[in-house]
């Protein structure tokens, strides 16, 4: 599934938070990329990815004008089934947050609660997911232990495989690695560039690298407009605009 | 305050050491021809030492460049100024070796007069090396495109040159020696030129952000 953005405001009460992005010919997420957001702290970066999962409804005063159009859809329409669109965008967060629970029951928690009781499909669900976020080696002997007990990368890739468990065709990762060590973040580097063979993956990122490493396109924001968005390859090769080379090369910071 | 000041710093030092070099290639080439052209042993004695300047030049700017691409991942404008500075030093450092070889000629050649053409090509192959030098300190992308055509005179001055010199050693088979080092001569001029050119090419490359 492909994201397509029209002229999209944010407020948060007063404060204008996203400016106008995608406002003249749009913009575009295409479908099994990853996009990479990257930018300095508090230029709307999160606040963006938050908008195509509705995740900013529950922060209050906060109002969204434009268009997003997931699947041929614009998702802030009100006959919009919200659990279903974030059944659709998965996402990760910065600190991996398993449920206290044990590994199976993270993983078979958002299927359960799709309504899928049947053990055998559980399982089925449970090992596909793992194994798709490249746990199911290391966790498939102990899967009823807590999911606490795993190390940080591993308890991030968890995150990853209960996102899959939902069975979305986006998954939204707010700095999914920027709590983890090299090793650990170059399995979910690895683990991204698979994914994006069936996903389209939108990352936010304060690793520049990271994001050359692994994005088709990034999207660079300055407070809260969308300066220059191109091939990742272009941005940090030869950027357009002079804020983006300013930035990428930390001329300013 | 711009951040990244250390690495602006050095940045900027690796940038000014290649000027540093670039004029040091000018000079070389210069008293090069000077001492080729009158016979000045004592000009081409110092010719050696500029090849030696130039030499630890090139390893002091790869060095400081390689650490930099290692140490701190420049990207863009800061990237393509690391890696054509990695080229160009290349270009400089064989300009070095070349005008140090005429120098050695210089040494060994006979009384004989030095053909005009010789001395033409040698103030036409100066004249690109500045203009490629003037083209990237400038970030002049008009004179760096012009490099290739000039250079197709030193090419076409170099096949009279061996023309003139072929039909001397035929001439006068006795002075062949004398006329293959002057051919000698003639070629390392000629590849100075081609070495200006490729300065060139990789200041449109710098200009235009090409990978």
């Amino acid at each position: 599934m492909s994201i397509s953005i029209k002229n999209c405001d944010l407020f948060y009460g007063d404060f204008h938070a996203l400016k106008g992005i995608g406002r003249d010919e749009g913009m575009e997420i295409s479908e099994n990329k990853v996009t990479a957001f990257i930018g300095p702290s508090g230029c709307g970066k999160s606040t963006f990815i938050r908008v195509f999962n509705r995740m900013n409804d529950l922060i209050q005063n906060c109002k969204i004008t434009g268009e997003i159009t997931i699947d041929g859809q614009n998702i802030y329409e009100k006959s919009t089934d919200i659990t279903q669109l974030r059944k659709n965008v998965g996402m990760v967060f910065q600190k991996p947050n398993p449920f206290p629970m044990s590994i199976y029951d993270n993983i078979a928690f958002a299927p359960r609660t799709y309504g899928i009781k049947k053990r055998a499909q559980l399982d089925e669900i449970v090992e596909r997911s793992l194994r798709q976020a490249a746990l199911w080696d290391e966790v498939s002997d102990r899967l009823k232990k807590s999911a606490l007990g795993l190390s940080g990368g591993q308890q991030q890739r968890l995150c990853i495989a209960r996102t899959l468990a939902a069975e979305p065709k986006i998954i939204l990762m707010d700095e999914p690695t920027s709590a983890l060590d090299p090793i650990s973040t170059g399995t979910i580097e690895d683990l991204i560039r698979e994914l994006k063979k069936t996903y389209t993956i939108v990352i936010v990122t304060h690793n520049m690298q990271q994001a050359t490493r692994i994005s088709d396109k990034t999207a660079f924001f300055l407070m809260g407009e969308v300066i220059e968005y191109d091939k990742t390859r272009q941005i940090f090769s030869n950027p357009k605009d002079k804020r983006t080379e300013n930035y990428v090369t930390g001329r300013f910071g | 305050m711009p951040a990244r000041a250390d690495y602006r710093k050095k940045l900027q030092n690796i940038l000014d050491n290649l000027v540093i070099m670039c004029r040091h290639a000018e000079d070389i080439c210069e008293q090069s021809v000077a001492a080729f052209v009158a016979r000045d042993l004592e000009l081409a004695q110092n010719v050696k030492k500029i090849e030696k300047t130039i030499d630890k030049l090139e390893r002091k700017i790869e060095k400081a460049s390689l650490r930099l691409l290692v140490m701190e991942h420049p990207v863009a404008s800061d990237f393509h100024e690391i890696s054509v500075a990695l080229k160009i030093v290349i270009d400089l450092e064989r300009i070095g070796d070349q005008a140090k070889d005429i120098a050695k000629i210089t040494a060994q050649l006979t009384d004989a007069p030095v053909p005009e053409s010789i001395k033409q090509m040698g103030v036409i192959v100066i004249h690109m090396l500045k203009d490629a030098v003037r083209s990237y300190v400038n970030r002049d992308l008009e004179l760096a495109r012009l490099l290739d055509k000039t250079d197709d005179k030193v090419d076409a001055i170099f096949d009279i040159i061996m023309n003139e010199l072929a039909a001397a050693i035929q001439k006068n088979p006795e002075n062949s020696k004398n006329a293959l080092q002057l051919i000698m001569v003639a070629k390392y001029l000629e590849r100075i030129g081609d070495h200006a050119v490729n300065i060139g090419e990789r200041v449109e490359k710098l200009i235009q952000g090409k990978i």
